[in-house]
């Protein structure tokens, strides 16, 4: 069945598993159900079973890979529309989102390096609390594996986003703009959504998590790993 | 709507012109997102004349960035050798940044509290 591997098919099934799945995590409201991972897996298991090898699939996949470099200028636009609320804490927002930048990178680098990954992983991983156009661009430009970082970044927005608040908590975070903005600092986009269900006023704090910690990582992430020795 | 995709790849040409004439090692998308703040900031852009892409392609990031992570197929002996320290090191960062970022804000706030909260509310 030549059909089976045809371009638009291939691009057909990923819009409609993406739809169906996302349909599927609103009517369930399981955070779990996450649309982008639902996805990837079920494209991956259609693609090996079919022994369709990724190249073919990589046609049709490059026409909506081409958006994520446009996606992350358009990130401008929130930035822009944050800057008087950046402005009026700057201080603390600064000292924080750097403070949660560097502990990251070097936590994520080492526990890695210490439970036994290779370097080229740890390094791939670096970045793994950023929205994934940013950590994509940061792994490609340090020669790490960039569908790695993906998935890493897939894996601890949904692990940030089901356990964040409890364990803010836990930790003694009790300011709910505090938490907010740490769920935007460590689970990006998947984080945010989450922190928008709490309400408007703090998913705009935990979007801004997110746009400083991707500005910081990318900025800095080349430099730490410089002085820790991996790059 | 020709317009809005005009300033949006714009602004990725001149982060793309950015790296190439300077060789800085950042990605070109990230410098076009700081010029276009600026740019919004500066008036030299209008907020109109990106919003409606800009909540196109927002609304959609999640989508773009499943090839690349198809791609993950390529890679699965990898994954498999070592996958407990994937996990384990992604979780114990995770609790981090968590932790970290949270504590140091809520300090901050609170060691600047005279400064910002006059009246005891909150800041907006």
């Amino acid at each position: 069945m030549e059909f089976l591997k045809n371009n638009f098919f291939l691009l057909f099934i990923t819009f409609a598993v993406f739809y169906g799945s996302k349909k599927l995590q609103q009517k369930t409201g399981l955070i779990i159900l996450n649309p982008i991972l639902i996805t990837i897996a079920v494209l991956i298991c259609y693609l090996l079973s079919l022994d369709i090898p990724y190249e073919e699939y990589s046609e049709a996949g490059k026409m909506i890979e081409f958006w994520l470099k446009p996606a992350v200028v358009a990130l401008g636009v929130p930035l822009y529309r944050q800057l008087s609320s950046i402005k009026k804490q700057l201080l603390p927002l600064a000292v924080s989102s750097f403070a949660g930048c560097v502990a990251g990178i070097v936590s994520v680098v080492l526990s890695a390096y210490w439970f036994g990954a290779s370097g080229q992983v740890a390094v791939s991983m670096a970045s793994k609390s950023v929205t994934t156009p940013i950590a994509m661009e940061i792994t490609n430009s340090l020669g790490g594996i960039s569908s790695l970082t993906a998935v890493v970044v897939v894996f601890t927005g949904i692990f940030g986003a089901i356990f964040g608040f409890a364990v803010l908590k836990i930790g003694g975070v009790k300011n709910p703009i505090s938490q907010s903005f740490a769920m935007g600092m460590a689970a990006h986009a998947v984080g945010t959504s989450r922190a928008l269900e709490v309400g408007p006023h703090f998913g705009a704090y935990s979007s801004l998590g997110l746009t400083l910690n991707g500005i910081i990582t990318a900025v800095f992430t080349p430099v730490i790993l410089h002085w820790m020795g991996f790059v | 709507m020709l317009k809005q995709f005009l300033i949006i790849f714009g602004f990725l040409a001149l982060g793309e012109l950015t790296v190439y004439i300077t060789g800085i090692k950042l990605p070109s998308c990230i410098i076009g997102m700081v010029l276009l703040t600026a740019a919004l900031k500066l008036k030299w852009v209008k907020l109109e004349s990106v919003s409606k892409i800009s909540k196109f392609l927002l609304d959609n990031l999640g989508f773009f960035f499943v090839p690349p992570g198809v791609a993950l197929m390529l890679y699965f002996d990898l994954i498999k050798a070592e996958l407990l320290p994937i996990i384990a090191a992604t979780v114990i960062s995770t609790v981090v940044v968590l932790i970290v970022s949270g504590h140091t804000h809520q300090l901050m706030r609170k060691l600047l509290k005279h400064k910002s909260d006059k009246n005891g509310v909150p800041e907006k």
